[in-house]
């Protein structure tokens, strides 16, 4: 009795060993063909948050103009994809905002040729809709009673933003150093502070609820975004092709309309 | 004051004089061998749980952890999480312990239902539970605007705002090990000393209490740990600045965005940290074998 039921528990943990062993197999075929021009299967991207609506549209572009192939995204901090790409993470394309993390990832030799840079991108000053405040530029974040949120310095948008204060000779102190740029446009969103440096991008992204005022400063500040194939690659043709359609004519006018100027 | 309770309530076998019969000690059993079917799982299981943390320890960078110890912000964020763990558990405590007595000792309808809303911060991704925060103690949430408004008070991005994030959290674990507790305890103490005239304001005091500390110290316990672990209400409600609201997880966070290795090492303070004082209170307080 009891030596039959210590054999049913066996027996149930090599069948869920077996299927968890048989699932990551799976997972590996779902690659796709490896070697092969055309492209096909899956495609896993690691791109940053500010590509988050365009890229899913490019994503969408990209599948109806290769049937068999389908776009993944992983969308985060570029700092937190580049450190998860570094630690083995399975992706095929790595599109980040700033050359820095994008320099993290081909150091450490994870890189297949060179990074390409495909947009650019600045800050404005995201404001509650109707800029209640009457914010007009970087020194009137700096006046007392006005709640201000960057981008933490490790995270791109925050480097820039220290960059923009630093052209500017603005010296202010936030309320908030946010983990990625979307989460300091939420804040301004959610009326918790009045204003935050962001990506014109994200502020049209969210036009309903926020306005964005443009600052001469920004040009000091501006952000390449580069995108690489990764060496280890799963998919490396559709990864290819992935590249080549994000740098064609279609993806640049998804861009462009979503705010990005071209490089 | 003097009023007894009325024991219409309370089960017939409270008429039984004399203490609760001693519980006999677990006997130890000789010459039986664990079942192989429980020790695999239960090494496999000890091994998923300890094998990260050797992996922190492995990848820890040894040779400079002197200098990342003592490098700017290390210790803001250390003695910010402390603060602000402890000020949380004491909120959790004040508030937590009457309404685990309220949920053990009060039959009222409805009950199971303020049970299950209590649960409900257990289940709610943190990140959720900030924007929740955020909604109504926020600078236009229902009580933070009537707060802004009328005593220019803000909760977001201030480190009062760390210890609601963490106490919203953490209160869960309080409420449910004391709720434990007290059904645990034997009620014939507390309705002996009704009969004996105490109030029951007088009872949960002097009887209740006492009975059931080790049960409130280990809720402490628990609860002080996930509030120093605290990160996704925080990061959300709070926000993230240093000296103000940046805990500890919250440095990690940030250190993981630039450079893994200040991650692990920020990791390892606060691991050391909390099993330092975890071990010292179990030993005072709570008497496991």
């Amino acid at each position: 009795m009891k030596k039959g039921r210590a054999r049913t528990a066996l027996a149930a943990l090599a069948v869920a060993s077996l299927a968890a062993t048989s699932a990551g197999v799976g997972c590996g075929s779902e690659g796709g063909p490896q070697t092969t021009g055309i492209p096909a299967g899956a495609v896993t991207v690691f791109a940053a948050s500010s590509l988050t609506e365009s890229f899913t549209q490019i994503g969408k572009d990209f599948e109806a103009a290769n049937p068999g192939t389908h776009v993944t995204f992983n969308f985060a901090g570029s700092s937190a994809l580049a450190q998860q790409i570094n630690q083995g993470a399975p992706a095929d394309v790595f599109a980040s905002a700033s050359p820095a993390t994008m320099k993290q990832v081909t150091d450490a030799g994870n890189g297949d040729g060179d990074a390409v840079t495909f947009v650019r991108n600045q800050l404005v000053i995201a404001v509650p809709k109707g800029n209640p405040d009457r914010v007009a530029g970087l020194t009137d974040l700096a006046k007392s009673g006005v709640k201000v949120a960057l981008c933490a310095e490790q995270v791109p948008c925050g480097a820039a933003a220290k960059k923009a204060l630093d052209a500017g000779g603005v010296a202010l102190t936030p309320v908030t150093l946010e983990q990625d740029v979307r989460a300091a446009l939420s804040k301004v969103k959610l009326g918790e502070v009045d204003a935050a440096l962001v990506y014109r991008t994200d502020v049209r992204s969210a036009a309903a609820d926020v306005d964005g005022v443009e600052f001469p400063e920004s040009a000091q500040a501006i952000n390449d975004y580069p995108v690489i194939v990764l060496k280890e690659a799963p998919n490396m043709a559709a990864a290819r092709a992935f590249v080549t359609y994000v740098l064609s004519d279609k993806g640049r006018s998804v861009l462009t309309e979503a705010g990005f100027q071209a490089p | 004051m003097s009023k007894h309770d009325n024991p219409s309530t309370h089960h017939s076998d409270v008429l039984k004089p004399g203490p609760p019969a001693p519980v006999a000690p677990p006997r130890r059993r000789v010459g039986r061998r664990a079942p192989v079917a429980l020790l695999i799982p239960a090494a496999l299981g000890l091994a998923f749980l300890v094998l990260p943390l050797a992996g922190l320890l492995v990848r820890a960078p040894w040779s400079t952890l002197p200098q990342r110890l003592v490098a700017p912000g290390v210790l803001t964020a250390l003695r910010l999480s402390l603060l602000t763990a402890t000020i949380a558990t004491v909120v959790c405590v004040v508030l937590g312990v009457p309404l685990a007595w309220v949920l053990a000792r009060v039959d009222f309808r409805g009950r199971r239902i303020v049970r299950a809303l209590i649960t409900v911060p257990l289940v709610l991704p943190p990140v959720v539970g900030g924007v929740a925060l955020l909604l109504v103690f926020g600078r236009k949430g229902i009580v933070g605007g009537w707060l802004n408004e009328t005593f220019g008070i803000t909760l977001a991005f201030t480190t009062a705002g760390v210890v609601i994030a963490e106490a919203f959290v953490a209160m869960p674990f309080l409420v449910i090990a004391v709720e434990g507790a007290l059904r645990g305890a034997d009620e014939r103490y507390e309705e002996a000393a009704a009969t004996l005239g105490a109030g029951r304001w007088t009872t949960f005091r002097r009887v209740t209490l006492p009975l059931v500390a080790p049960g409130v110290a280990a809720g402490a316990v628990l609860c002080w740990a996930r509030a120093l672990g605290e990160f996704g209400a925080t990061i959300t409600f709070a926000g993230n600045f240093p000296g103000r609201t940046q805990t500890m997880p919250l440095a990690v966070y940030l250190a993981l965005e630039k450079d893994l290795e200040s991650a692990i090492v920020l990791s390892l303070i606060l691991l050391a940290v909390s099993v330092t004082i975890l071990a010292t209170l179990r030993d005072r307080w709570i008497n496991t074998p």
